[in-house]
């Protein structure tokens, strides 16, 4: 598996944090390297949120600008904030109503807030682009880990939690099923 | 523990403390450090240590506690924010003096950006002029490595030792292996020395000499010094760098392919830098390019400035954090090689933080505007900074100032007959912290204003950590509680009242009557008190959820956008007035109160 740099945007609250760590995570349980990089205190107060995650062989925790293989946004507003990061050939998953306009790096949209809202889940919806994200990108092997390794890491997280598991991997499961669609 | 995990830096620092055996550790909350003693804490009940661990008032007393474990012979600990570190200063420049028995670790973060903080100060500026030596990590493995040898540095040369780790190394995370535990096998032993840890001056003067000769000796200590990071490279040029600066030096001299030409020296010990290794650079190198956050403080120590590429040549920024992109035109500049495309940021943009939907400090703050509106509202530091956008926020200074700013405003004016309203909001944290000294010098000097202590019962803007009343300390373990009532009384004030922001129409009467007090009769205090709406651990009553709707009676106005500034309140543009959105709502319901059309209702 060659390095792989991702960027998540989003705002407060949205869970990207989570999102991360559950990358992160995959990434050390398939013997990978990772670092992440994170805001917290002001800027997380329903402010804009971005992570940064290097899977592989990095010393800095930063992604450089036109450097990212892909942008993970769960604010349709953050892409003209965060697309700069991306590479020329790289990839965008967006939360947005409708999918926006657009030219340059493969896109592929979904509105995760509605299906949150339709689960009766709105906290959901960062597993629910995730589910969707892994779904359209794992089988090109767009990304370091497979639709698989995700649903193991989250087993094995949220084992203790037996409400919350269900939940989240009925989540991952619609967005995986709208992904493969 | 024998498998990688991923580790925050602060979690990575904590491990890092209860591996080399440290027994007390304390600290005050504050971004990017607020994690490390949650983590220790976390750690000591994960392995069933023998160690105090607590969430002190302020940063001042974290230090003196964990230091006076030092002198009775134990490794300790204190952790905190760079501004932390001012209050905190002046047993720090004293200590210094005394030096240490039990290694002694400051660890102080600092915000080159600043992302959340009032100041880009730079600790190892304070560690030079406390004269102790600091260290400098480059990422979360690092710093956990580096609390090891800085508690060994620290008992060899018995002096205090500060960490200094940076956001990117507090807030990033790592795949990290870490060490096993070694629990503290140590007694406390405190042997009397007064005229050590009682030094009067004259004393003073020759524990000052004894500092000098340390420092001269830990300029020449191996395990701290240098390093060529990449041996075999050649030429009359060099980059230093030190901290996440050295990160991404390591990674973008191999991208831009100077790895095997340019030598990289990593600096883990920026003061005292090592003597020996001044004269070499100097002597194997033309031109040398330092990088560093946030100030000059190796590129000062390197006494040729005239073949020094740095802040005080003009060449790299004294501003702001050292981002990679930066560093990669910095690096490709002093090398002469082509650098990146350069794709620019975008300026400006995107939404400006603002209070949690439900968080009852918004309530308050449109309480305060109505009891005062031409007030003067100084205020401190904390979520509620964010009543900026409210405008019921004029000045922020430091911990604390808000009551002493408050007091000085009133001074200020009455020196001219005139007697304007003033409010002043702090948070529960920040009262214990530096707002009870500030109070009882208003009293004394019957200075005449509100203060409104926002009580959400936690220290919430730096993760809800407890407060000196909510009865439990770190780790969650049961503590006595402070009454504040009881406290402010206490301070000599005669008017204290307990309010609920969320009842709105009850609480701006309260207000109101709490300005008329002030007008007349000195310092009024109203205990604005309810739970932060984000907060985990509270375990007391919160108020009933009160769903709400916008009727037909909405015109458009925006008043309740403008003025109330809840995220969950939406202006929709196709229809021209305001909507509930109800995936950020938090059922609240008291902007009901909001609307002077009484167009937002709560659904029965």
């Amino acid at each position: 598996m060659a390095n792989q740099q991702l960027i998540i945007s989003g705002v407060g609250g949205q869970g990207i944090l989570f999102v991360t760590r559950l990358l992160a995570e995959t990434a050390i349980r398939k013997g990978l390297a990772v670092m992440t990089s994170e805001t917290h205190g002001m800027a997380q107060r329903g402010g804009v949120v971005i992570s940064h995650l290097k899977v592989g062989d990095f010393a800095s925790p930063l992604v450089r600008p036109g450097c990212a293989d892909g942008l993970l946004a769960l604010k349709a507003e953050n892409l003209p904030l965060h697309r700069h990061f991306l590479r020329p050939a790289g990839w965008v998953v967006v939360n947005a109503p409708r999918a926006p306009e657009w030219t340059g790096e493969t896109l592929h949209s979904l509105d995760a807030d509605r299906l949150a809202l339709e689960l009766g889940n709105p906290q959901a919806l960062n597993l629910l682009l995730l589910g969707f994200a892994v779904a359209r990108l794992a089988p090109a092997a767009a990304l370091f880990c497979s639709l698989d390794e995700l649903v193991a890491t989250i087993e094995h997280r949220l084992a203790a939690k037996g409400v919350l598991l269900a939940e989240s991997l009925k989540a991952l499961r619609l967005g995986i099923e709208r992904g493969a669609a | 523990m024998s498998e990688r995990m991923l580790l925050l830096g602060n979690d990575a620092m904590a491990h890092g403390l209860v591996e080399n055996g440290c027994s007390v550790v304390a600290s005050y909350p504050g971004t990017p450090a607020s994690e490390i003693l949650s983590g220790v804490a976390q750690w000591q009940a994960r392995y069933q240590l023998p160690m105090h661990v607590e969430w002190a008032v302020n940063e001042k007393v974290a230090l003196e506690i964990a230091y006076a474990a030092s002198q009775a012979g134990l490794r300790a600990a204190t952790a905190m924010k760079q501004v932390g570190l001012n209050v905190a200063s002046d047993p720090l420049m004293s200590a210094a003096y005394l030096g240490v028995k039990g290694g002694f670790l400051v660890i102080s973060a600092d915000d080159p950006g600043p992302h959340s903080s009032q100041t880009e100060q730079d600790s190892r500026l304070t560690a030079m002029a406390a004269k102790v030596p600091v260290l400098d990590p480059d990422s979360p493995e690092h710093a956990r490595r580096l609390t090891g040898l800085g508690l060994e540095l620290s008992e060899a040369f018995e002096v205090p030792v500060m960490l200094r780790p940076t956001t990117r190394v507090c807030h990033a995370n790592q795949d990290i292996l870490p060490g096993a535990v070694h629990p503290a096998v140590r007694r406390a032993d405190f042997v009397k020395d007064p005229q050590r840890w009682a030094a009067t001056p004259v004393h003073r003067y020759r524990l000052h000499l004894a500092l000098e000769e340390k420092l001269r000796k830990i300029a020449a200590w191996e395990p701290t010094a240098p390093q060529l990071l990449n041996p075999g490279s050649g030429g009359r040029r060099a980059v230093i760098a030190a901290g996440v600066a050295a990160a991404h030096a390591r990674e973008i001299m191999q991208d831009l392919g100077l790895w095997e030409v340019l030598p990289l020296w990593q600096v883990v010990q920026p003061y005292p830098l090592h003597t020996a290794f001044i004269e070499q650079v100097l002597a194997a190198y033309d031109e040398l390019l330092v990088l560093e956050e946030t100030v000059g403080v190796i590129e000062m120590q390197l006494a040729d400035r005239g073949r020094v590429r740095g802040k005080r040549s003009g060449f790299v920024p004294e501003v702001g954090e050292l981002l990679p992109e930066t560093v990669a035109r910095l690096i490709a500049d002093f090398a002469a090689v082509p650098g990146e495309l350069s794709v620019t940021a975008p300026a400006g943009g995107g939404r400006r933080p603002t209070l949690c939907p439900g968080c009852p400090h918004r309530a308050s703050f449109y309480a305060i505007k109505r009891a005062a509106p031409r007030g003067i509202y100084p205020s401190d530091i904390g979520c509620y900074t964010l009543g900026l956008n409210l405008g019921g926020v004029d000045t922020v200074l430091c911990m604390g100032a808000a009551v002493s700013q408050a007091a000085g405003f009133y001074h200020a004016y009455r020196l001219s007959g005139e007697l304007p309203d003033i409010v002043a909001t702090v948070g529960d944290s920040t009262f214990f912290h530096a707002g009870i000294p500030p109070l009882i010098d208003a009293v004394v000097q019957d200075a005449r204003f509100v203060l409104v202590i926002l009580d959400n019962s936690t220290t919430a803007m730096t993760g809800n950590q407890p407060t000196p009343a909510s009865g439990c300390g770190a780790g969650g373990v049961p503590t006595a509680a402070v009454d504040m009532e009881a406290l402010v009384a206490a301070c000599g004030v005669k008017f204290c009242r307990v309010g609920q922001p969320g009842d709105l129409p009850a609480f701006i009467a309260l207000m109101k009557e709490a300005v008329a007090f002030a007008r007349t009769d000195g310092v009024a205090v109203v205990i604005a008190r309810q739970p932060c709406v984000v907060d985990r651990s509270y375990r007391g009553a919160r108020p009933t959820p009160r769903a709400v709707t916008v009727s037909d009676a909405c015109n458009g106005c925006r008043y309740c956008i403008e003025q109330f500034e809840c995220p969950a309140l939406v202006y929709d543009e196709q229809r021209q007035r305001v909507v509930i959105d109800t995936l950020t709502c938090s059922d609240c319901g008291v902007c009901t109160a909001v609307c002077p059309r009484l167009a937002i209702e709560e659904i029965p």
